[in-house]
């Protein structure tokens, strides 16, 4: 390939910021500044230029956080240092909801009006916001953007600050009020990110009598940033005691604790790991998928802000276990807090020898890098983040192959959500058969429920699986102001509802099955009856047309499609008769669960069919008999 | 001479696999995929996104089938066979999803000059593309944010409509016809030229094909050879000669003359089909199964060819 970049020189800022990840350049091939003597040697290079590929995506983080936006010049000049052509970074970089290219105020302030947010305050809680700032993009030092969930929905309001130049970066505030907007505003590029407020982490449970958290026992106990806190509380101890037992006996474990991943296909962990730690295809690699991004689930970023030292061990365990000595972290690019305290306890624990050429002693190596995303939810399917950590578009691969065969970097990868990985401690240090004792027979230990919207005690809880809907309301203080339950969805947007006659659901992977719904990630946004359930509807419709990767054609025209339908019949302007607008949904719904990819296409209609068959829609006046999965 | 022959080329090597397509035992040899069977067996697959010369990206979805065993319905073009896979390729669930995918496309997308294959899949499977709604407006896909947009107005279908791109004397590249295949974008890259001028930009309904951010492509890395248009199913890449006939209402295959010939520039030997009408060359193409090209060309072979009428 002969690359040919844009002419025009990047400025000295964009320079910087790619320089900030990339290095200097190393020559003027490579966009260094080109002297008489370049014309005159030849340099290889090439092949180590296109090695680092992976670097794509931080390096534009770097310059959208330190310009505001990337432009071409920017963009031509990462490319010479990569030796990527041009039109595949772009394609790349304008897949992401958090990069722009074009020049945009150094303030841009992007705000919840996601399913919990919404639910937390009965309708869209960018309005107010419109009415006093003018409509989204409005404003010349500070602006304002809707968003998809920014996962802080235990607090029912939420928005991320991007402020370019120096001390700039990015920032969450939650809950988010539109007096909030107001002094943002007021201050301009002056704002300091730091003096922002860090949004609390709401665990209900912790320090209530009588709670026996595990994978929640050290959120908000310990300091953070402190890994001889971590220590003394026990952590390390299950590094320590898998290095003993030996990946074999590691794998045992968890196949006797039958520990089921808690990403939402339930996938045994412990045979993901066997698969992994025996194929003979080295180097191996694990990641540990923090890219949260279901909206309603909220649950990795409370871990990673106030347990981030859990994660490392955990997947040095997985590392060590599986034969891998590169792990990433994946983490949501919405959440700085986790970030900056990963990123901290990373070098803490290669500073104490738990990470690097010798972790524990043991002789064994493992290192671990943390990359953000930059909004995208389909970077959280498990072959779409090994795109995006390679540099390339999020966009998943078609399975077989599956990761444990060709993964990252088409090697042998292992991948785990954060809970998984969470859970993986908790086997190891209280046994595999108490672990086992825990829950139902077939779906073990304890799991996580993010409970938002219309409830009175929102928060992250941790109940045993098997634990009744109900029960579970009813830790958190059932539904808010004792008003009237109308319905819960459960799992996030790829769920479906559930409702008042519910109650009695065990919150078992064989439960939901049963009752034919899901877990997912852990969703219970709780609806009463003041949510204006149409618009809410609409929200998840709207979230899949956005968010779909385009890639296939069920679902890139199938969500275009259903968000039009929708629309019809909330406007009550079918397209003949409402039989015919419902005849077409169900089609919509049969072809993006039969035709599409990957998971976030086959899950695209589950709330709208659910909600259809549920009469939640129309004040019941719509009700579709939508065929049952 | 037998005596330069391999003792066994790899072909004789590969064993055969023995599977089940609508009821019938098919035999066909190992790494073949599921489409390559069904075409074995002489069943019609219908495919979009697929092509012989590329590697298959299975976007379309067209080609579904049902396969026992698993949950939803696989692209025939990509997936391998293996032994005792039982297959059904003309199920309530494929014809569903084959419909809805020509139905979703029909009513985005500007098929007029498609493969007339697909208008007969159109009607074949009973798409109905009215029923989503008369088309919104061209809006401006090149700008489209990701994660954001302004829903059409209630009653009308979103389509991929807009401007055509005219900014160079080759080629043109009208996207409201696009269906987003991915096939430029393999010939474009390392499928065939390695030059990767455009790539897949954006995401969702707005996904499109793009150079960096839309740069004209004069201002971009093309080098005009052309393959793109070669592997486009749907005119959306076209010669500006057929353009301009077509846009005249005087393109007409009917009284054109299709001219096998060998490329006179350089010594590869790559042959051409020189597309005749009135006796002036309105369209270059190359073989698709010719073992020089396998269908693609230079930008000489492609556009180099005014000399011939005068024009050079």
């Amino acid at each position: 390939m002969d690359l040919r970049t844009p002419e025009a020189p990047p400025t000295a800022e964009e320079r910087f910021a790619v320089d900030s990840v990339l290095g200097p350049p190393e020559s003027g091939w490579f966009g260094g500044e080109r002297t008489p003597l370049d014309g005159h040697v030849a340099l290889g290079g090439l092949a180590k230029a296109r090695s680092r590929r992976h670097l794509l995506l931080p390096a534009l983080h770097a310059v959208q956080e330190q310009v505001g936006w990337i432009s071409l010049a920017a963009l031509g000049y990462l490319c010479e240092r990569l030796d990527l052509a041009p039109a595949e970074a772009y394609g790349v970089a304008s897949a992401y909801a958090l990069f722009t290219f074009e020049p945009a105020p150094p303030v841009v302030v992007h705000v919840c009006d996601d399913v919990a947010c919404r639910a937390a305050c009965g309708g869209d809680p960018t309005e107010e916001l419109a009415a006093r700032h003018g409509p989204p993009g409005s404003g010349t030092t500070v602006t304002w953007r809707p968003s998809p969930c920014l996962g802080h929905c235990e607090h029912g309001s939420a928005a991320l600050v991007q402020k370019a130049g120096a001390g700039g970066g990015r920032a969450s505030l939650a809950p988010f009020t539109a007096g909030d907007m107001d002094r943002l505003v007021a201050l301009g590029p002056q704002v300091e990110l730091e003096d922002l407020p860090v949004p609390l982490a709401l665990v209900p449970q912790a320090g209530a009598e009588g709670s026996q958290l595990r994978l929640l026992r050290r959120v908000g106990r310990l300091d953070p940033s402190s890994l001889d806190a971590y220590r003394a509380a026990g952590g390390y101890e299950g590094l320590r005691r898998a290095l003993e037992m030996g990946p074999s006996g590691v794998i045992a474990e968890l196949e006797e604790a039958k520990l089921l991943g808690r990403g939402g296909a339930a996938f045994p962990t412990g045979a993901k790991w066997a698969a992994v730690a025996r194929n003979p295809v080295r180097p191996h690699y694990f990641v540990a998928n923090a890219d949260e991004s279901e909206p309603g689930t909220f649950k990795d970023r409370v871990l990673l802000d106030h347990d981030p030292y859990a994660l490392l061990e955990a997947l040095t365990i997985a590392g060590v276990t599986t034969g891998a000595e590169k792990g990433f972290v994946y983490l949501r690019g919405e959440y700085p807090v986790a970030a900056a305290r990963l990123e901290h306890a990373a070098a803490e624990a290669r500073n104490r020898g738990l990470l690097g050429s010798d972790v524990m002693g043991s002789g064994l190596r493992f290192d671990l890098e943390v990359r953000r995303g930059a909004g995208a939810y389909i970077a959280g399917e498990e072959t779409a983040l090994f795109n995006s950590l390679e540099g390339r578009r999020p966009e998943p691969r078609n399975k077989p192959p599956f990761p444990v065969d060709r993964g990252l970097f088409e090697k042998p990868t292992g991948v785990n959500n954060v809970e998984t990985l969470l859970s993986v401690l908790e086997v190891l240090a209280m046994g595999a058969a108490a672990y086992a004792r825990q829950g139902t027979p077939d779906s073990t230990g304890t799991r996580l429920f993010c409970l938002s919207g219309c409830v009175a005690r929102p928060g992250l809880y941790e109940v045993p699986m098997g634990t009744t809907l109900g029960s579970l309301l009813g830790l958190a203080g059932g539904v808010a102001e004792g008003r009237s339950l109308r319905a819960v969805l459960l799992g996030g947007a790829a769920g479906s509802f559930v409702g008042p006659e519910d109650m009695d659901l065990p919150l078992s992977f064989e439960g939901v099955r049963a009752a034919g719904t899901t877990l997912g990630s852990g969703v219970v946004v709780v609806l009463d009856d003041t949510v204006d359930m149409t618009a809410f509807v609409g929200r998840v419709a709207r979230f899949f047309r956005d968010e779909s990767c385009g890639q296939c054609v069920p679902c890139r025209v199938g969500t275009q499609r259903q968000e039009e339908v929708l629309g019809r019949l909330v406007a009550g302007r079918p397209l003949g008769s409402v039989g015919d607008e419902l005849a077409l949904l169900a089609d919509l719904d049969q072809v993006l669960r039969d035709a599409s990819i990957c998971g976030l296409g086959q899950t695209a209609s589950s709330v709208v069919t659910s909600a259809l068959r549920r009469g939640l829609l129309g004040n019941g006046a719509l009700s579709g008999n939508g065929r049952q999965p | 001479m037998t005596t330069m022959a391999p003792a066994s080329t790899p072909v004789a090597l590969r064993r055969n696999v023995e599977l089940t397509v609508d009821g019938e035992p098919v035999t066909v040899p190992e790494g073949s995929t599921i489409l390559e069977a069904c075409r074995a067996q002489g069943i019609e697959v219908p495919t979009l996104c697929y092509l012989e010369t590329l590697a298959p990206v299975n976007v379309c979805r067209v080609c579904v089938v049902e396969l026992e065993g698993s949950r939803a319905l696989v692209p025939s073009c990509s997936r391998p066979v293996a032994a005792g896979m039982v297959v059904h390729t003309a199920s309530e669930r494929v014809r569903t999803s084959r419909r809805m995918v020509l139905e979703l496309l029909a009513s985005s997308v500007d098929l007029s000059t498609a493969d007339g294959d697909v208008h007969r899949w159109i009607d074949e499977y009973g798409a109905r593309p009215e029923r989503h709604g008369p088309s919104a407006p061209p809006g401006d896909r090149d700008h489209a944010h990701a994660g954001h947009h302004e829903p059409p107005e209630v009653g009308l279908a979103a389509t991929v409509a807009q401007v055509v791109k005219r900014d160079n004397d080759q080629y043109v590249r009208d996207y409201s016809k696009c269906i987003l295949c991915y096939k430029c974008v393999e010939a474009c890259g390392e499928e065939a030229q390695n030059t990767f001028a455009i790539a897949v930009a954006g995401r969702g309904f707005d996904a499109r094909i793009s150079t960096e951010l839309d740069v004209a492509l004069p201002d971009s890395a093309c080098v005009y050879c052309g393959n793109c248009i070669a592997v486009c199913p749907t005119g959306a890449l076209m010669f500006v000669s057929e353009h301009d006939l077509r846009a005249q209402g005087e393109w007409d295959e009917d009284r054109q003359e299709v001219t096998r010939t060998v490329c006179p520039y350089c010594g590869v030997g790559c042959n051409l089909e020189l597309h005749v009408q009135d006796n002036r060359i309105v369209k270059v193409t190359s073989p698709l199964d010719h073992d020089v090209t396998s269908g693609n060309l230079c930008v000489k072979g492609r556009f180099g060819f005014e000399f011939a009428q005068g024009g050079g």
